[in-house]
């Protein structure tokens, strides 16, 4: 449990490897054998202001960074300032002696560790090197071996030459050694079982995963515009589609992106295209494209806190409506909203073949720290064969031909299942025109009433063999419980370990997690919440647009809480905790109004 | 394998015209038509790609596949529809409208990004389609609906936009030229990479100043002028400037590699065409550098 694990935080001016710092200290513990969850606090600039990168330490898996901290490794007085509140009492504050001296409030029940690391750097390699200065402190702190690093100092700066190298290595033990001599605090790593150790695991992002997946799903091109925090997605892509074929494409804007993405899927490819609720406003026109001339498209917003630029680099949920909502017109798409690192890897997938399937757009919706937050997950969980490609209704020349040779081959005919097999350029006796105009079975311009009823009635037709229900939500914890948790989304990790701990507390409690948000799994949310005694919808945004969907797509019910958070920062699990806590407190008499 | 195609197979596929009578529209479709015969492509082969406005009924009435997209985003559908079949030939077609105002951005773009398709504009001045306002290439003081004092703002050029853009085949037609038309197109069909043939095609409905007759009037035949060097980009510019435009011909031709062969791992087999189940084998490799 949390008290378990081990909590660490490196801060600073951002462009002094605070990150790649980070990173190696939770690289190296995660091929350790631990799991790890790695939190990255950042800016929207280069230089300067405060980042820092956090990482929880633990035996099994955690998909939350964890509420307290153990351990601050500070670069300058604002790291002390911004993340003293999170310090657990005892824990120790590792700062960088001689760069700064370090104030802390009268109250303040931590450890001030003084290292000069700034100074060991200059003193044994060069003032880049301050942060592996910290490394080696923190080894001596945690009881790791100063070699520990050796490995990753030869990935990372071999290039540079093996004098780099020796006198990282070298900065490494001289920090070691100081911080061993300078305190007599010690941390305590949790105890790594002996099966456990050594154990290979995938270290990876939600933008890894699902990068990962689109490239397992025939997808060969990603045409997008750069936009934080998903243009992460377009670096795995680059690594990736290249050794297929496959392009990345960089586009002049957000418009050109996604209609890159619809030409290519007209033509056959699997396309897709990555962006954060800004872009996804632009793609607004296209999706309506997409929706009438029944052209797949998979649109990926990895969401960020808005309205407008917002706030770049800080989490919400807050894209639902914008999903479900956008585009003029009625179209039909399907809106799937991944909660986990493996469900990126998974969710794309299918997007996919539901976009292949019902011709129409998908759009998966991740955020900020689904996107960005690395953690470990067990290799077996990327299963490469759980998913298999499934194009939909494309014609290859031989049923086309048949089609031809016996009524004609129209792009939209009006068949039973509303669904109309496509031709692609280049196979003779397909021509058609795939079209934004409201159109006949031929694709021609058509505005006649019968028509415009039948082709909308095909379109909203194709839909009904869709089932939310399959893949769309999951349930844990007891049936018929005292306090239900609905949600969506990466929320899922803090409202884990909320759930966890009301239930050690002898408290009945489940929760539902919703994995499709368009088109609704109605039946099964209102047989949750029917079952529940209260139910609290938690999610990062301000409206409580899931909440708003039950109702829409459920109906009112007097026992709906709800706990929303939009400040930009992800659910601690205290929060979660005390509102569960205050809801299940309520007589059930007085009903608040969300 | 091409064999001989007919005019028949590209009007078998076309619909009947919604065009005003006498538009100068009529006369870049056949020409484009007459332009895929001659270069013995079929229809099925073919792509054109749309955007909105009277332009936007090009591939209506072309007869080959066809993507209508929404205004002013044809280009990026049929630069898209090269990438992921490049045995395909790709043309786009649009108005001044479409591809000069909406669509501008992604003119400029295309040009430099130097994918592997046809661009053709039928520039009239006007927008048409919704009755006749102001378009970026009417020129200053032009009267429409939309502009009852005069336009306010100096016209595009779309030469010298296109030249200064990295575009690598630039030509200019002329609706009253069929034949010119023709060999323009084949032209730019031919040439390897991103081509404009910018084409006056008068509006005969709501554009009483750029008649056939004005530029049958106005127009230079480059054609005619032997002393002139179409690869060399600083020439063009000149002829473009001395002129204002108003010339006929291609204006600047110069080969460079297209997009494509410029990306890492280009292969010569057809997006569309690959096995899409290979990475499911190559989980190993996939996944060692996230361990």
């Amino acid at each position: 449990m949390t008290n378990m694990d081990f909590t660490w935080k490196i801060g600073g001016a951002q462009g002094e490897g605070i990150d790649s710092a980070g990173e190696i200290f939770a690289l190296t513990l995660h091929r350790m054998g631990y799991y790890l969850y790695a939190y990255r606090h950042f800016m929207s600039l280069i230089k300067g202001g405060h980042t820092n990168y956090k990482i929880r330490v633990s035996t099994e898996k955690r998909r939350h960074r964890g509420d307290q901290l153990d351990l601050l490794v500070a670069f300058d007085q604002r790291t002390i300032d911004e993340n003293l509140y999170e310090m657990r009492s005892g824990g120790a504050v590792l700062y960088n002696a001689g760069a700064f001296e370090p104030t802390f409030p009268g109250d303040a029940d931590v450890v001030p560790i003084a290292v000069p690391m700034q100074q060991i750097a200059k003193d044994h390699g060069s003032i880049v090197m301050t942060n592996m200065a910290a490394m080696g402190a923190c080894a001596a702190l945690t009881g790791l071996d100063p070699s520990s690093f050796d490995g990753f100092i030869a990935e990372r700066y071999g290039k540079h030459g093996d004098e780099v190298v020796a006198n990282n290595r070298e900065v490494v033990r001289a920090g070691y050694q100081q911080a061993l001599d300078a305190t007599e605090w010690r941390a305590t790593l949790p105890e790594l079982p002996a099966s456990e150790k050594g154990k290979k695991r995938l270290f990876l992002h939600g933008n890894d995963a699902l990068a990962l997946g689109a490239v397992v799903a025939g997808c060969r091109v990603v045409a997008a515009y750069p936009i934080t925090p998903a243009t992460d997605i377009l670096y795995s892509l680059l690594k990736l589609l290249p050794k297929y074929g496959g392009v990345v494409l960089q586009a002049e804007d957000e418009m050109a992106a996604c209609q890159m993405a619809v030409g290519c899927n007209f033509t056959g490819v699997r396309a897709m295209t990555s962006t954060s609720g800004p872009g996804f406003s632009l793609m607004t026109e296209t999706m309506g494209l997409s929706g009438v001339s029944e052209t797949p498209l998979v649109i990926v917003d990895v969401q960020r806190a808005g309205p407008s630029t917002g706030m770049p680099t800080k989490n919400e949920q807050a894209d639902a409506f914008q999903a479900i909502f956008s585009a003029h017109g009625e179209i039909q798409r399907i809106v799937l909203t991944p909660a986990t690192v493996e469900d990126c890897f998974y969710d794309i997938q299918r997007a996919f073949n539901l976009a292949d399937k019902y011709q129409c757009p998908v759009i998966v919706l991740t955020d900020l720290v689904l996107g960005l937050s690395k953690q470990t997950v067990d290799i077996d969980d990327l299963d490469f064969e759980q998913i298999a490609i499934d194009r939909g209704e494309i014609l290859d020349q031989e049923k086309l031909n048949a089609i031809v040779a016996n009524s004609g081959y129209k792009r939209y005919a009006l068949t039973e299942s509303g669904i109309s097999p496509r031709a692609l350029p280049g196979q003779e006796g397909g021509i058609h025109i795939a079209i934004s105009y409201e159109h006949n079975e031929e694709g021609h311009e058509d505005e006649y009433p019968i028509n415009r009823v039948a082709q909308t009635d095909k379109r909203i037709r194709k839909m009904s063999t869709f089932d939310p229900a399959e893949f769309g939500v999951t349930t844990t914890g007891v049936s018929n419980p005292d306090l239900l948790f609905v949600s969506w989304g990466s929320t899922i990790g803090p409202i884990d370990e909320a759930r966890e701990l009301l239930a050690q507390d002898g408290i009945s409690v489940g929760h539902l997690h919703v994995s499709v948000l368009h088109p609704f799994p109605t039946d099964a949310v209102r047989a949750a919440i029917e079952s529940a005694k209260r139910v609290l919808v938690v999610e990062s945004n301000a409206f409580g647009q899931l909440e708003q969907l039950i109702k829409l797509n459920v109906g009112h019910f007097d026992h709906l809480y709800s706990h929303r958070k939009y400040s930009g920062e992800p659910f601690r699990v205290y929060e979660i905790e005390a509102r569960s806590r205050e809801v299940l407190a309520q007589s059930e008499s007085v009903q608040e109004v969300g | 394998m091409a064999t001989a195609v007919s005019m028949k197979e590209y009007r078998a596929n076309a619909q009947p015209s919604t065009w005003c009578p006498g538009c100068g529209d009529f006369a870049v479709v056949a020409a484009m038509q007459r332009a895929m015969v001659s270069l013995e492509l079929k229809p099925h082969e073919v792509v054109a790609v749309t955007g909105i406005g009277c332009s936007g009924k090009f591939n209506y009435y072309f007869g080959s596949y066809a993507f209508n997209s929404m205004h002013g985003r044809s280009l990026p559908v049929a630069q898209s529809i090269k990438i992921a079949n490049k045995d395909l030939v790709v043309i786009a077609a649009g108005g001044d409208g479409d591809g000069y105002g909406i669509g501008v951005g992604h003119f400029v773009h295309a040009c430099r990004r130097n994918i592997d398709i046809t661009y053709v504009v039928m520039d009239n001045h006007i927008y048409g389609l919704t009755t006749g306002q102001t378009s970026p290439t009417s020129e200053k003081g032009f009267k429409t609906k939309t502009t009852p004092y005069g336009a306010a703002e100096y016209p595009i050029r779309p030469l010298p936009l296109a030249l200064s853009s990295g575009c690598g085949f630039i030509a200019q037609g002329f609706s009253g030229d069929a034949k010119g038309l023709q060999k323009l197109f084949e032209a730019a069909i031919q040439h390897k990479g991103f081509s404009l043939v910018n084409v006056f095609s008068p509006c005969v409905t709501f554009n009483k100043d750029q008649t056939y007759d004005f530029w049958r009037e106005t127009l230079i035949d480059l054609s005619e002028d032997e002393s002139y060097d179409p690869t060399d980009r600083a020439k063009a510019f000149q002829k473009v400037s001395e002129t204002d435009g108003l010339v006929k011909g291609i204006i600047f031709q110069q080969e460079r590699n297209d997009y494509q062969q410029e990306l890492p791992n280009y292969d010569p087999n057809p997006l569309v065409n690959q096995d899409l189940s290979q990475p499911g084998r190559d989980r190993d490799d996939l996944l060692k550098p996230f361990m």
